[in-house]
This record gives C-alpha cells, structure tokens and sequence, in this order.
C-alpha cells in the first residue's frame, strides 16, 4: 500500500464517517417526533422536588 | 404497634470494603519495609494510614448508623444524598487557594528566580506541576465530581447509587490528590505534562475513577425521569473518556514494584503523541467537557430560565466529543510527529471552533429574557463571563494550531496567556459560579452570606485575568517576534538571555494578576464558610427573591 493510497482511504473513510455522525445527531436533533420531549428536557433543571 | 426492631448487620459493602482497606493497608505497609526510595517509603506509609483511617470510619459509621439504609425516597421525593458532595465543595475551595497560591509563588520565581531558596523542594521544576494538578485536578477535579454527583442525581430524580461508593470516590479522589502534590515535592514525576503522577498513584486513581463510573452509570440506571439530561451526557463522555486517556497514557513499567520510579511502554514520537493525545483531552473532556455539563445545569437554573436549544446541545454534545479526541497532534507542530498528522490535527482543531461556539451560543443565549440579572446577580455574573471566555479561548485555541501561527507561538508565554485565558475565565468561573450556587442549596441556606463580597470577588479577579492574559500576551509576541528576529547578516538578532530580559516586567505584571485572583478567592472562602456557618450579611442585597435553591421557587412548568 502506497501512502497516496492510504491517504486516500483514511481522507474519504474519515469525510463520510464524520458527516455520517453530523448526520446522524441532527437528524436525531431535529426529528419532528423529538421536538416535545426536547422542549420539556430543556426545562428539566428547573423542576424542583 | 411498634414495629419490630431490626437487627443490625454490616452490608456486603461495608464488609467488603472494610476488609479491601485492611488488605491493603497491610500490603503496603509491609511493601514500606523494603522499599528502595525514601519517596516510595513515605507513600506508602501513607496508603497503609488511610487504609486503617478508611476502616475505622466505616466502624465508627456502623456504629452510629440506624439499621436499615437510608430511604431511597422520603413522602414520594428522592432522598438525596448530598454529604460526598458537600466534603467535594468544600476540598475544592481547599484546593483552589493552595492551586492559586502555588501558582503565584511560581510566576514570582520566574520574575526574581532567587525565589527558588536554593532548596530541592521548592524549585520551579517541583513547584509547577503541583500548580497545574492543584488547580485543574484538584479545584477543577473536586468541583467536576462534586456538581457530577449532584446534578445526576437531580436530573435523574433519584437517590445517588452507592453507600459508601460516593464517598470512596470523594475520599479516595482527595487521597490521589495527596500522593500526586506530595510526589512533586519530593521529585516523584514521570515528567508527562499533566500526568506527573507515579504508576502506583495512577493505579489508585484508576480504582477510583472506575468506581466513579460505575456510581455514575449506576444512578443514571436508576433514574425516574425517563430522559436523560443532557449536562449528564458531558459529565458521562468526560468521565468515560478520562479513564481511557488515563489507562492509556499511563502505560508504564515500574523498574521494581518497591520503588517509584516507572518507564512508559512508549518511547520517542510515539510516547509524544500518546501523552498530547492524552494531554489535549484533558483540556477537551476534563477542563471543557465536564464544565460545559455545569453550565448545562447551573446556567439555566440561577437564570431561571430554559436551556436556549435543546436541540443544539445534542448537536452541540455529539460534533465536541467526536471531534476533540483528533486534536492532540497540535502540540507537535514542527516535530518529528510526522507531516499529515501535524495537519491532521491543526484541521480538527480548527473545525472545534464551530461547536465550541455553538455550545458558548447556547449557554449566553439561555439568558434570553434574563438579562437583567446580570446587573443584579453577581453569581450569574460570574458564569456569563465565563462563557465569553470560553468563547475567547476557543477562538484562540483554533488560530494558535495553525502551523504558521503555532511557529510564531509554541514555546513562548502566549500559550501559557491562552490556557490561563481558559482556565481562570473558563474553568473557575463557572466553578466558582456553580460553587456560589451549591453552597447555599447544600446546606440548605436560604442565601450566600454576601452577595456583596461576590461583587468584590468578581471585580477583583477580573481584573487579576485582565492583567495576567494581557501582560502574557505581549511578553509571549515579543518572545516569539525576538527568537525570529535576523540581522542584516542572516544572525540570530538577539541571544537567548535578552528575550528573557526583555519579558521580566510582564513577569511581575502577570504575577500581581495572579495575586489578585488569589485575593478574589479568599474572600469567596470566607463568604462560602460565612454562608455554612448560617450567617447572614447585614449589608446583603435584598435579592432573595431572585435566587432558587432546591427550596425556592421555580417557574411554573
């Protein structure tokens, strides 16, 4: 393996892993089904017991 | 009816525990006999001692204790258990004006280095680690594991898990505490920055950092409220991910299991990067990471009002710890770490930038609505500009890992003007701010004792870092701009000793700077042990109304 290769490699396998993460939280982030449970977990220091 | 008595037993735990102390306490006195440095021989002494002091109190508690374990819940509310967290706030401060002071003979040294005395123990080379470990693991550690125990327990609505689990973390903590700055005294090191410790106070620390997670991991498990908070997720990355960095930079063989001294497993570049692979996760995971969970928490709460984005802070949460573990490499720009790794971590240094700020964003804008308090409230005060600072230090960070800034920077005081930049405005601040707020909420006091004295506190150490980043950043330029400098002839314009020279003013600056913030964190001590001692200040602004502990009164949801 040459180290233009595994340059390569390592330089596309490392873009789509992260944009894969970045993907994934805001999709996970800003899933419509998540907005209440969201917006109530916002509030959750403020609960007092 | 009475109910029956129940009779009283030692727990799995008590017994356990107890009879792990004795064995310990036993080997290492025994490995004291036959030691081969004073050092060792002293340490170990010291572990046998707090084993026995370990085994006695947990005696003298079963003596005192009723029979059955304390109540998960009390009238269908969560029985906290805030004594490990009270003893944590407490060694914090401790801690912090030992850090400070240390830090301030230190910068004296270098501006009259007579001040070293001509002894072994008080050098620089000794004194400076015990600076940088009294106050980033020592302050910053009890008030990371302090806030931990208490923000988890109060986002998950339930009891902490552990009997005598939270205080052997506490305890235990304190005592890596001990045997680390004790070790530097007397010339203990195995010089890796920020990892100065001997492998037999590593293995310790391992013992009761793993026991942290798992009382973490444990009172998450057993959480009423169905969602976990996010300021959970960063205390939960922070203390996951130190352990890894600790295990794994720790690596080392001891020349012989009755001595102190050890060799790392890795050597040369590798052994570089490994120990800046660690080192800058200290600063991503334990100085940022964890104190971002405290503003996740305290912020909202002293403001009343909710988090900005929620949304934000998970995306907020998954691009920092994803990204910060790639940074290290910065630290060896133009070493033999080679060429793509260098740039590898410049890139990610660079792209940290962006959720650093959207974290900072998201804590400023959480005031929205709030913004008076500023005015009236020095507490928020305090954790408001420590977000500015946050936000300064990482715009700073980033530019100072590009190569052509970082050529111009490394090895001159702009880095040590940068880290104090993120640690005094970043690191304390909140943590001064969430110790403000705790105090009063732990030993259920209405109010601080002054809110004056915290004004005088803010105002005082503002100025401290104002002094102490400024003078470093000049003296640090100029040092590096010196060390470039040719002459008409393609020499060196100025020798190594002129640049020294020419920064001894900015010396004395930057040392007034800490004085100052040492003075600050007096008075805090004498307010915090004031406000314990359930004294009110006569001349306390009547802000009462604007402050909520656990008993105070909250928003309506």
């Amino acid at each position: 393996m040459t180290y233009e290769s595994a340059a390569a490699f390592a330089q596309t396998s490392g873009l789509l892993y992260f944009v894969g993460i970045f993907a994934a939280a805001c999709l996970y982030a800003f899933w419509p089904r998540n907005r209440a449970r969201f917006d109530a977990a916002a509030h959750l220091p403020l609960i007092e017991d | 009816m009475v109910p029956a008595p129940v009779p009283k037993h030692l727990t799995e735990g008590e017994a356990g525990l107890g009879l792990a102390l004795l064995v310990g306490a036993l080997l290492c006195g025994l490995a004291s006999a036959r030691v081969v440095d004073r050092p060792f021989a002293i340490h170990m002494s010291l572990f046998a001692l707090a084993g026995l002091a370990g085994l006695a109190v947990i005696l003298k508690r079963y003596e005192g204790r009723p029979a059955l374990a304390p109540a998960q819940e009390i009238d269908g509310k969560p029985n906290y258990n805030l004594g490990p967290i009270k003893v944590a706030c407490v060694a914090a401060m401790i801690w912090g004006i030992a850090g400070f002071l240390v830090g301030c003979i230190i910068a004296f040294q270098l501006w009259a280095p007579a001040l070293n005395l001509g002894l072994e123990y008080t050098s620089f080379g000794r004194l400076r680690p015990l600076h940088t470990s009294a106050v980033i693991f020592a302050f910053g550690g009890n008030v990371l594991i302090g806030t931990s125990l208490y923000v988890v327990q109060r986002t998950c609505r339930a009891r902490l898990a552990g009997d005598l689990a939270p205080w052997f973390v506490v305890l235990g903590y304190n005592l890596f505490i001990v045997i680390a700055g004790t070790g530097y005294l007397m010339g203990v090191t195995q010089s890796k920055e920020y990892a100065e410790p001997e492998w037999y106070a590593d293995l310790w620390l391992t013992i009761v950092w793993g026991t942290y997670l798992v009382v973490f991991l444990a009172t998450l498990w057993k959480r009423k409220e169905p969602h976990i908070f996010v300021a959970n997720w960063f205390y939960l990355a922070f203390i996951v991910t130190i352990a890894m960095l600790h295990v794994v930079n720790n690596l080392a063989l001891p020349v012989t299991v009755f001595g102190s001294k050890s060799y790392p497993i890795f050597s040369g570049v590798q052994d570089a990067l490994v120990q800046w692979w660690y080192g800058h996760n200290a600063v991503g995971f334990f100085l940022t990471a964890g104190f971002l969970a405290i503003m996740y928490y305290f912020v909202p709460k002293r403001a009343e009002r909710p988090i900005y984005s929620y949304r934000l802070s998970i995306i907020h949460f998954w691009t920092l710890i994803f990204m910060y573990i790639w940074a290290g490499p910065h630290h060896l720009h133009y070493t033999a770490l080679p060429d793509w790794a260098q740039t590898l971590g410049m890139t990610f240094s660079i792209m940290l930038w962006m959720p650093s700020w959207g974290g900072m964003i998201n804590g400023l804008m959480t005031l929205s609505g709030a913004w008076d308090k500023l005015r009236t409230d020095p507490v928020l005060r305090f954790m408001v500009v420590s977000l500015a600072f946050y936000g300064m230090a990482t715009f700073e960070g980033p530019m100072m890992s590009i190569k052509a800034v970082n050529a111009l920077s490394h090895y001159t005081d702009w880095t040590i003007g940068h880290v104090h930049s993120g640690a005094l405005g970043w690191v304390a601040y909140i943590s001064f701010g969430a110790l403000y707020c705790l105090v009063p909420w732990l030993w259920n006091r209405r109010d601080l004792y002054s809110l004056k004295l915290v004004e005088w506190h803010f105002w005082i150490s503002t100025l401290g870092i104002v002094l102490y980043i400024s003078s470093m950043w000049v003296a640090g330029i100029m040092q590096g701009l010196m060390w470039r400098a040719y002459n008409a002839l393609g020499f060196l314009e100025y020798s190594f000793v002129e640049t020294v020279e020419a920064m001894q003013p900015y010396y004395l600056v930057r040392a007034l700077g800490g004085v100052l913030f040492l003075i600050g964190a007096l008075i805090m001590a004498y307010n915090l042990a004031m406000t314990i001692a359930g004294r009110t200040s006569a001349a306390n602004a009547p802000l009462g109304d604007t402050l909520s502990g656990p008993a105070g009164l909250a928003p309506a949801e």
